[in-house]
C-alpha cells in the first residue's frame, strides 16, 4: 500500500496594485518631507490622520489638510512575543497606537527605545524618522515611536480616542 | 501631484490535512499511480471521496475498494486557457479539461498541454505527464498530454 499523505499545503496568495489617492498621496507625499498630515471633517470637526479623502463617521468629503505634530500620546499598546509568518521584526517587541498632538485619531506605529515592559497608557512619544535621504513613500519612513521626557498625559485627555 | 501605486501581496500558506480517502490518492500519486475508489454500485470515482454520491453511504476504506485507474483516458469537455495567469500549471496556452481515466466512471479535473486550441477536441486520448520529483500533490501530474 501506498504512503498516506495527512497534510498539504496550499497558499492562497492574492497579488493587489494599491493605488493610494489623492489624500494617500498628500500624506505620503508629508512623510517624504518629514510631516505627518491629515484631513479635517468639514461636519465633526474631527482630524483624521492618515487621512482617507472622507469622513466614514459623517460620510462627507475630507479636503482640510492638517498638519499634525510628530509626537503624541500612547493610547493603547501590544508586545508581541510570538514569531509568526512574514514578521519583520524580532520579538519581543511592541506595537501600539499613538495620538498624535492635533489628531482625533490614533496613528499606528512600532514603539521602542525603551524597555518593552516600560511601556505604557499616557506614556508621551515622538517619531524617531529615517534620514531623509533614504526616504520613500512609505510609512516605513517613521522607524518607531520612542519615549520623550515629559510628564505622562491624563487618561481624560485621550479616553475619548481609545 | 504624485500618483503612488504599490505592490500588495496578500499570501496565507495553509496547512490542511487531507482526511484518508484523499490521503491514499495523494500517496498514490506519490509513486505515480492514479488510484480511484469503488462504490457498492460499482462506480470507480476519481479522485476518490469519503461518500458515495449517490448514497451518502461511507465508502469503506479497505484495501480492495481503491481501484488503480489510467494513466490514460478521454477528453470529456474543456476550455481554453488562451493568456495563463502566473498561477495557472502552465506558462503557456493550454486547456483545463474533465478526463475520464481508463477505468474510472467520473471525471478529473486538469490540465491538457495541448499546445493550440485546434487541436483539443473532446473525446481526445490524453495521458498523464508525471513530474520526475512528486511530493503527493496533484501537481505531482505536471498535466496530460495527446495520447495515441
Amino acid at each position: 500500500m501506498a504512503e498516506t499523505i495527512s497534510e498539504i499545503i496550499t497558499t492562497v496568495r492574492l497579488d493587489y496594485t494599491h493605488t493610494a489617492g489623492r489624500a494617500q498621496n498628500r500624506f505620503l507625499t508629508g512623510l517624504i518631507e518629514g510631516k505627518i498630515r491629515g484631513q479635517r471633517c468639514p461636519s465633526c470637526k474631527k482630524v483624521y490622520v492618515p487621512p482617507r479623502g472622507s469622513c466614514a463617521v459623517c460620510a462627507v468629503a475630507t479636503e482640510e489638510e492638517v498638519e499634525v505634530a510628530d509626537k503624541g500620546t500612547v493610547t493603547t499598546f501590544c508586545i508581541v512575543n510570538l514569531q509568526f509568518h512574514g514578521q519583520a521584526v524580532e520579538v519581543p517587541y511592541v506595537c501600539g497606537s499613538v495620538l498624535l498632538d492635533g489628531a482625533d485619531l490614533p496613528f499606528f506605529g512600532m514603539l521602542a527605545g525603551v524597555e518593552v515592559d516600560k511601556v505604557h497608557m499616557g506614556q508621551r512619544v515622538q517619531a524617531v524618522w529615517v534620514p531623509p535621504e533614504e526616504r520613500k513613500p512609505s510609512f516605513d519612513n517613521i522607524r518607531y515611536f520612542e519615549p520623550i521626557d515629559e510628564p505622562d498625559a491624563p487618561f481624560e485627555s485621550y479616553k475619548d480616542h481609545l | 501631484m504624485s500618483n503612488f501605486k504599490a505592490a500588495h501581496i496578500l499570501e496565507y500558506p495553509y496547512t490542511r490535512s487531507v482526511g484518508s480517502v484523499q490521503g491514499r490518492f495523494l500517496g498514490a500519486l506519490k509513486e505515480g499511480r492514479i488510484e480511484g475508489i469503488r462504490t457498492p454500485s460499482g462506480r470507480v470515482i476519481v479522485p476518490p471521496t469519503e461518500y458515495d454520491p449517490e448514497t451518502t453511504a461511507t465508502l469503506s476504506q479497505g484495501e480492495g475498494d481503491f481501484v488503480e485507474v489510467g494513466p490514460a483516458g478521454t477528453v470529456k469537455t474543456w476550455t481554453w486557457v488562451a493568456e495563463p495567469g502566473d498561477k495557472q500549471p502552465l506558462a503557456r496556452p493550454f486547456a483545463w479539461a474533465l478526463i475520464v481515466l481508463d477505468g474510472a466512471d467520473t471525471a478529473l479535473l486538469h490540465a491538457v498541454d495541448a499546445g493550440a486550441e485546434a487541436d483539443m477536441a473532446t473525446g481526445m486520448r490524453v495521458r498523464a505527464r508525471w513530474r520526475p520529483e512528486r511530493s503527493g500533490m496533484i501537481t505531482d501530474i505536471e498535466c496530460f498530454e495527446a495520447a495515441d
